[in-house]
């Protein structure tokens, strides 16, 4: 056993040198058009040598190493404590999150301009997420091309701004219902496939749209994408220095104060805020109704499901059309956000990102999604240095998670009784 | 005639692409037929054998060797010897701790390793694309002098004798070897299988790793053939090849060859007599509609779904 041990570790350690040496050691660089090939310096080759020797150390000592892991006790010892009363829990929960939301509706009078415009980023993030959760958290439909009704709710504003001069609260609408119309023609006929294969579908689908808008020139103006995307009116107020159209007035001369392009920011954050909040209640209401139920009972058992007399395309086809729904708002507002969008703002890269939130943050769990959201948008901004490393680690992040914890850092919860052990 | 010889000429361009595609799709498919999942970070496979293969190139230029012959096989051993390790790393890791979970958490899973993958060339090697030396040129003209020109390079040659060589090697190792057999017998029923004696766990990686190394050389030929490479070659060069997978049946082997070739001719009659840019969106329609009509493909076998 030990001699095997020996043999395999020095293997692992032996493929570890193959896979990164090569690639890390030496460094290709294009002068014109010659290649010229240099060696990269002493201490990443240290690194490369150390991760071999600590791939050797650890299948070595595999046994061990995962023994001493298993005996550490886990930092929460809730399995030891009486659960808390169900009701009770909701109660403090739902004064939490009140909590929470009014103080995220006075804090950006607070802090500055740039970290507003970041907050509603991750609120347009946040929409987004909740929206995927319902497709592959709750309804367990792997949907890769995500971002194709994003970018229907974004694309929908700038047109539609472009030749008729609408504003952005009936675009809001418009965009969201296209958005879903566009998930319930291009769900009906892919929700037959099985899980796999609709992700590759899907996956088809975001790059056929996005290379429709990178191509068709003449409507979506190609990879220079549309400019001069109006911002979002108070009743018929603007935010900007001077009135852009008849009958409009500005906001700060109708208040009487001084112009500042911080209302416009802060006017954003808080409809991102209040856009947000709905799609969490409404998602939290259509996860406790009828339809709710069945998305999670078809992802559980798709036979017991269908033998109990649910119809598979019906419930697949809502939570589709929910998910795309919700994206054509969060397009809309990152529409209105931006200004300016391009196809450039709705590659694969993008749709994969919001799958690792709703992977990280635990299928199914809004407020995990949520904490996820947040996570993943704010983090690599504080840690620029590392930004260049921020899809290598989210790669990582999602392979650990499905090995380790597949339910996600917050995972779902629900409302269940647990019959006590008899004495 | 001159129409006969632009209506050949994009069949030759399509059959070259076609069959590196086959080359690529043979690792979906083998893959898929032992375990059922969709290696989704294969492409990225593929990506860094053809920046090993640069490597070799560069590095025996830089030695001062000039012998074509010795430059390709040692090129070709090289980015054969990294990607089949990382397709051995990439299954130990990634795909072994989840095999035989809810289906979706392999996918997850394999979607997360190609964006490591991509992020790991990227930052390793720069994010802008490497030009690839053309190390054979030249070739056969034919057609009149003043008319187009049909042309039938060496390079195409050589992709052609190449993937000759490995589907043959590889139908006869499939058919007649022990390990091929071993293989079959995985994918057919991997619990029987293995009451049967035969070491699972070593037939799965073996996929990986044949299908890791077919991916290597496919990797050399595309990337000599286009002239350059990046870290994002390999997620649409993949996706190609699983369509190219799928359309000849997943799991089947000679589908897949079957499958690579239909997907690059008809790639390349759309950008012959349609339009370059859309060339990609015909592939994806195609994987769409044959998903939805006929999901088993044209050589495969179809999947009963037992309760």
């Amino acid at each position: 056993m030990a001699a095997y041990n020996f043999r395999h570790a020095l293997f692992c350690a032996i493929i570890t040198l193959i896979i990164s040496y090569p690639i890390i050691g030496f460094n290709l660089e294009a002068q014109g058009i010659k290649v010229t090939l240099t060696g990269a310096d002493a201490s990443t080759l240290t690194m490369v040598l150390l991760a071999a020797v600590i791939v050797f150390l650890f299948q070595l000592f595999r046994e061990n190493i995962l023994g001493a892991l298993r005996s550490i006790p886990s930092p929460l010892p809730e399995a030891k404590k009486e659960p808390m009363a169900e009701n009770r829990r909701a109660k403090i929960e739902s004064w939490v999150l009140t909590g929470i939301v009014v103080l995220a509706l006075f804090w950006p009078f607070f802090v500055s301009r740039g970290s507003v415009d970041l907050a509603t980023l991750v609120l347009i993030y946040i929409m987004l997420a909740l929206g995927l959760n319902v497709v592959v958290g709750l309804a367990g439909l792997l949907d890769l091309g995500y971002v194709a009704f994003y970018a229907v709710g974004a694309y929908t504003f700038a047109l539609l701004s472009q030749y008729t001069g609408i504003s952005f609260w009936l675009a809001l609408p418009i965009g969201a219902l296209l958005a879903a119309l566009f998930g319930l023609v291009l769900g009906f006929p892919v929700l037959r496939l099985r899980g796999d294969y609709l992700a590759i579908v899907t996956l088809g689908f975001g790059e056929i749209i996005r290379i429709l808008l990178n191509n068709w020139t003449t409507l979506t103006g190609g990879p220079n994408g549309i400019g001069g995307i109006p911002d979002p009116t108070l009743f018929g107020m603007e935010f900007g220095r001077r009135v852009k159209e008849e009958g409009n007035t500005s906001f700060h001369e109708t208040f009487g104060i001084a112009y500042s392009g911080e209302h416009k920011v802060i006017f954003l954050y808080l409809i991102a805020l209040v856009l947000a909040v709905f799609t969490a209640l409404v998602i939290r209401r259509f996860m406790r109704m009828p339809v709710g139920r069945a998305w999670e009972a078809l992802r559980e058992d798709e036979i017991a499901a269908r033998s109990l007399g649910l119809s598979r395309t019906a419930v697949k086809l809502s939570a589709f059309t929910i998910g795309a729904f919700f994206a054509g708002f969060a397009g809309t507002v990152f529409a209105s956000k931006q200004g300016f969008i391009s196809p450039e703002s709705f590659v694969f890269l993008e749709s994969a990102i919001i799958l690792a939130i709703v992977v990280l943050g635990g299928m199914g769990s809004q407020i995990g999604v949520v904490l996820a959201a947040i996570a993943v948008t704010i983090l690599p901004e504080l840690a620029r240095e590392f930004s260049e490393y921020r899809m290598l680690i989210f790669g990582a992040a999602m392979v650990l998670m499905m090995v380790w914890r597949p339910q996600g850092l917050m995972p779902m919860r629900r409302i269940h009784i647990e019959l006590k052990k008899q004495e | 005639m001159q129409d006969l010889l632009y209506f050949s000429q994009q069949l030759i361009n399509g059959l070259t692409i076609g069959s590196t595609y086959a080359l690529i799709a043979i690792g979906y498919t083998m893959v898929y037929g032992i375990i059922g999942m969709i290696n989704f970070a294969h492409g990225e496979i593929y990506m860094i054998g053809a920046y090993t293969a640069l490597i070799a190139i560069t590095g025996l230029a830089a030695l001062g060797i000039a012998w074509l012959p010795l430059i390709l096989i040692v090129a070709l051993l090289c980015a054969m010897i990294v990607s089949s390790s990382m397709g051995w790393a990439v299954e130990r890791v990634a795909y072994r701790p989840v095999r035989g979970r809810h289906r979706l958490i392999p996918l997850i899973s394999a979607i997360g390793m190609s964006i490591f993958l991509q992020n790991y060339v990227h930052l390793a090697q720069g994010s802008r694309n490497i030009g690839f030396p053309a190390l054979i040129d030249g070739g056969f003209n034919f057609g009149s002098g003043d008319g187009f020109q049909m042309s039938l390079s060496y390079m195409q040659i050589t992709i052609f004798i190449t993937t000759l060589i490995c589907m043959t090697a590889l139908s006869l190792f499939i058919s007649r070897s022990r390990t091929g057999r071993a293989c079959r017998a995985v994918s057919q029923d991997l619990g029987m299988a293995s009451l049967l004696g035969i070491d699972t766990n070593r037939i799965i990686s073996a996929t990986f790793v044949i299908g890791a190394a077919l991916a290597a050389v496919a990797g050399l030929l595309l990337g000599m053939y286009y002239g350059s490479v990046d870290p994002l070659f390999g997620f649409i060069a993949g996706l190609k090849a699983f369509t190219a997978a799928v359309l000849g049946g997943i799991g089947s082997i000679p589908g897949a060859m079957l499958g690579g070739l239909i997907l690059g001719v008809a790639e390349s009659m759309t950008s012959g007599y349609l339009s370059g840019e859309y060339k990609d969106v015909i592939s994806f329609s195609l994987l769409i509609l044959i998903l939805l009509f006929k999901p088993t493909g044209l050589l495969g076998k179809p999947e009963v779904e037992k309760i």
